[in-house]
């Protein structure tokens, strides 16, 4: 357990040394933060005239648009300007769709993989879902990142942190003071209002487990979720369910806690009609898991070279500037200015709760099994 | 009074009728016969089953399976639901069997009509029926699910144990009451031990279906209440613990096979003594007691059974604000929020669904009756390709559809993209049901005619094809209309095999019926109306066909035929 004060990367690679982890939370940072001078001009990797006609399948969770987003305009584009057809599959939460890809390892349901992160990746890579691939775009993306993977099996695309979100207006309206702790959840006032996901089949999920037993030490989360499930969590399946269906804000629902990400808050603010000046929710700051998330070539893909198109464009700065506002999510790609309302609104934790990955993969389906015996049995 | 019994199991032929000598096929005829369903259930059935013992009885996974603390947690929840169920069906069973084997009432055959069709329905339909009525504090759990088990088991009840209390003998009874007996003592001392091993029967069937419960509890069930079935599927598919899934699979047909066992040795035991009369004439209910102990019956049976459905259709109406057609409107559409969709298309899984029961029925068919043939034809050493092709009804679907994932994976046998893979599976769970349709048909029509048709100077091939194969095709419209039923409603071998953005009706449902906005759940409810209504389309044509052919066969047929619609994953 590594409790935390380690920098940014350390959850999801080999252990690094104090230079190099000096380079990793400038690099970070600088991806997180957004260098600020990046060029427009998109980068053109391959040679679009021998694609043409191919069609890609991109498998992706189900918080990925599949339609009528400024996102999917880009893939739209990168389809007009290569030849190549991108359909996107929806493969539910990324826990189920990394089972599923380990399943058909080999067999892939699809060509590219995006969005499997750093909590359910060992699993990915042991099971060999993916055909290593270096792309030449991914150089914007900081060294320290690109780490995490060092056989380049998949390309990080985007960082996240996982935090508890509340409803502002929802706690003003109650007069009731948003929490600040994790431990603020076990008391009597805030019963009844969380909902969290399933960690095993969804990544934040998992990763605010992770928080939970960052904080609260191996022995001591168990105590802590047992006491959160007599104060009236609820659990649902996926991320897409807990904030559009189940949370106040977002969706209409009961809950104004909701576990969703240090940028989800910006993501409200853009979208807001009437537009807004500030954001309706608000980030629990101590509660924040870092999270990256990759994207790979599937093995066995019948469209390779098509494949290996696509995701260089994913990792390209025309695409990742979509990610901002679409999946409320940093870019890797360093050279991305990120929008001003973006940067303004979300929350980036100086020291996000982290667990040696180690620890994760040899822990995480006794965890969860645990999780489940205590929270849903 | 076991000829009578709905059952799987066909009963012995008559040895006279069997294919005789003089009629027997020339061998060739029968190994090319023979060797499609061979081929069929070693590579389909025998092999993924191979497979799947042998990564379950590897080492690691059995050790960290078998002292994990949850598979006992889980095996004991699927044993005590189990037992539970079975006693709830039994005592709900037991006065609406009594009321439609002695009375004659106006509504008798549709009651049992409403219960046999009820028992067809697709797991899913059954579990989406029981969401759809429960109050939302039941929606989920313990409650939901024994009274889905119930409402589903109850055909089972009534139709087993009422057969036997049709035969009966009405005048023991009689006699005992005339010495004095009470009523009660009538029913404890007379009746109840006569009907034992009817109750047994009933019991172990409606035990076998609920220990094995998938689809009910994928719909109803939280993860405090799966059973080993779900337990497999969720190590599997949702953690990715292929050996652990493959332990608990063992350890499932190890209780069972241990269970069953002991339900046929203590049924022996408990043979009947009395032969049993043929059926006695079915009275109206004469006093005012005995109209309202019938009404009542009758009419709570038929409520609960009724207002399940209904209120699945009542739901697919309600939106946000009441009343509204808009799930069946954007049936096509799975929106949560602009751009972003649930990744099932419900109105893609419709036709796929039609698809896949058109391919497995196919399949089916085909497989099915080549083996009737090869078996009808072969006589006494048809017998083990006979065991062999019942083999699947024993095994429960999670097992048949996580065995082929886990063996169709390596080239050059990595079938999992192939688009057959969902109808073979659906077709392997649909065979037996084809077998002893068209074989009771088969042992019916062959021996004598084949013979008469030999004396008239035919040779055997040429006796057979004018002989036996015009009278295959009505028992084969039956069989295809069990596997079409079969094949629409799979749910637990196809919860292995489908592939994300393929999938069917049942898997459609358990998606949106798993989301909580009122939309997608309310489409869930209407996709489940039309795979209901399918259902009892196919079992409709099987029921029609079987009738007819059933009047052929001096009426034997029929009621088998209901025995045995129940197939598929439970």
């Amino acid at each position: 357990m590594t409790p935390r004060s380690t920098p940014l990367i350390t959850p999801l690679g080999t252990p690094l040394t104090t230079p190099l982890r000096r380079i990793v939370a400038v690099a970070a940072a600088a991806a997180l933060v957004a260098a600020a001078c990046g060029d427009d001009a998109p980068d053109e990797e391959t040679d679009p005239a021998d694609l043409a006609g191919r069609t890609v399948t991109l498998v992706a969770y189900d918080s990925f648009p599949v339609a009528d987003t400024t996102l999917n305009e880009a893939l739209d584009a990168f389809g007009d300007e290569t030849g190549i057809d991108v359909e996107i599959l929806s493969a539910g939460d990324t826990g189920s769709m990394v089972s599923k890809a380990v399943l058909t390892a080999g067999n892939p349901e699809g060509d590219v993989l995006w969005g499997i992160d750093n909590t359910f990746l060992s699993r990915a890579l042991d099971a060999d879902v993916f055909e290593p691939y270096e792309s030449p775009a991914a150089a914007a993306i900081p060294a320290a990142l690109r780490e995490i993977a060092p056989g380049g099996e998949v390309t990080p695309v985007d960082v996240g942190d996982v935090c508890l979100n509340y409803d502002i207006a929802w706690f003003e309206d109650n007069d009731v003071e948003p929490p600040s702790t994790l431990d603020d959840l076990l008391s009597e006032e805030y019963a009844d209002l969380l909902v969290v996901q399933n960690p095993a089949t969804s990544s934040p999920g998992l990763a605010f487990l992770l928080a939970t037993i960052a904080t609260y030490g191996e022995d001591g989360w168990t105590d802590y979720w047992a006491a959160l499930r007599d104060n009236g969590v609820e659990v649902v399946e996926g991320w897409t369910e807990a904030y559009y269906e189940r949370f106040t804000w977002a969706g209409g629902g009961p809950r104004p806690l909701v576990v969703s990400y240090g940028s989800s808050p910006p993501a409200e603010v853009i979208f807001a009609d009437p537009p807004r000046d500030d954001a309706p929710t608000g980030v629990v700051e101590a509660s924040c898991f870092r999270q990256v998330e990759f994207a790979g070539v599937l093995r066995g893909t019948d469209e390779p070279e098509a494949a290996r198109a696509l995701l260089d464009f994913l990792v390209s700065e025309t695409f990742q500037a979509e990610l901002p506002l679409n999946l409320f999510v940093h870019p890797t790609n360093a050279d991305v200015e990120l929008p001003a309302e973006f940067v303004e609104h979300a929350v980036v934790p100086e020291d996000p709760l982290t667990v040696d990955p180690d620890l994760i993969e040899t822990n995480r389906s006794a965890w969860i099994d645990e999780w489940t015996g205590i929270v849903l049995g | 009074m076991d000829r009578d019994r709905p059952r799987l199991t066909e009963p012995a032929p008559s040895r006279a009728a069997a294919i005789g000598s003089p009629g027997r096929l020339p061998r060739h005829t029968i190994v090319a016969l023979a060797a499609v369903p061979v081929v069929f259930l070693v590579v389909f059935y025998a092999w993924p089953f191979a497979t799947l013992l042998h990564r379950a009885l590897g080492l690691d996974a059995l050790g960290a399976t078998l002292t994990r603390r949850r598979t006992w947690d889980v095996a004991w929840f699927t044993l005590w639901q189990a037992v539970a169920s079975t006693a709830l069906t039994l005592l709900a069973g037991l006065a609406p069997a009594y009321v439609v084997a002695r009375y004659r009432f106006p509504g008798r055959r549709l009651l049992v009509g409403l219960l046999t069709a009820v028992f067809v329905l697709p797991t899913v339909v059954v579990g989406a029926a029981l969401l759809a009525v429960l109050p939302a504090s039941l929606e989920r759990g313990v409650v939901a699910i024994l009274a889905a088990h119930v409402v589903f088991n109850l055909a089972v009840v009534v139709r087993v144990v009422g057969v036997a209390w049709e035969h009966l003998p009405a005048d023991l009874e009689g006699a005992a009451a005339t010495l004095g007996a009470s009523s009660t003592r009538v029913l404890r001392y007379v009746t109840l031990p006569l009907l034992r091993p009817a109750i047994t029967a009933a019991g172990s069937i409606v035990f076998l279906f609920t220990f094995t419960s998938f689809g009910v509890i994928r719909i109803l069930g939280t993860a405090g209440t799966a059973t080993i079935e779900v337990e497999v599927w969720r190590r599997a598919t949702q953690l990715g613990e292929i050996g652990d899934a493959a332990v608990l699979t063992l350890v499932q047909l190890v209780v069972l096979a241990a269970i069953l066992g002991w339900a046929t040795s203590s049924q022996r035991r408990h043979g009947r003594a009395l032969a049993m009369r043929p059926v006695a004439e079915r009275r109206p209910p004469r006093t005012a007691g005995q109209r309202s102990f019938v009404g009542i019956t009758a009419g709570l049976t038929a409520t609960v059974v009724l207002v399940p459905l209904g209120a699945l259709v009542a739901r697919s109406f309600r939106g946000a604000e009441g009343f509204s057609v808009a799930a069946w409107r954007d049936l096509g559409r799975t929106e949560v929020r602009p751009g972003i969709r649930l990744g099932i298309d419900p109105i893609d899984a419709l036709v796929r669904s039609l698809q896949t029961a058109a391919w497995a029925t196919l399949f089916a068919v085909v497989v099915g009756a080549l083996a009737a043939l090869a078996i009808a034809a072969t006589g006494r050493s048809g017998r083990l390709l006979d065991a062999g092709v019942m083999l699947p009804i024993g095994t429960s679907a999670v097992t048949i559809g996580f065995g082929m994932l886990i063996t169709f994976d390596t080239p050059p046998f990595d079938w999992r993209a192939s688009w057959w893979l969902v109808p073979v599976g659906h077709a392997l769970v649909a065979v037996p049901f084809v077998v002893r349709t068209t074989l009771s048909v088969l042992r019916s029509v062959s021996g004598r005619l084949v013979e008469a048709a030999a004396t008239l100077g035919a040779s055997p091939t040429r006796a057979w094809r004018a002989v036996v194969v015009p009278a295959l095709w009505r028992p084969l419209v039956v069989a295809a209309g069990l596997a079409t039923a079969i094949s629409l409603g799979e749910f637990g071998a196809t919860s292995f095999l489908s592939r994300s953005g393929s999938e069917t009706l049942p898997i459609a449902i358990e998606r949106l019926l798993g989301r909580t906005g009122t939309l997608l759940q309310a489409q869930g409810f209407a996709l489940a109306t039309i795979l209901a209504a399918a259902t009892i389309v196919a079992v409709l044509v099987v029921d029609l066909a079987g009738r007819e052919h059933g009047g052929q066969s001096r009426g034997r047929h029929g009621r088998r035929h209901e025995g045995t619609h129940r197939a598929r994953d439970r």
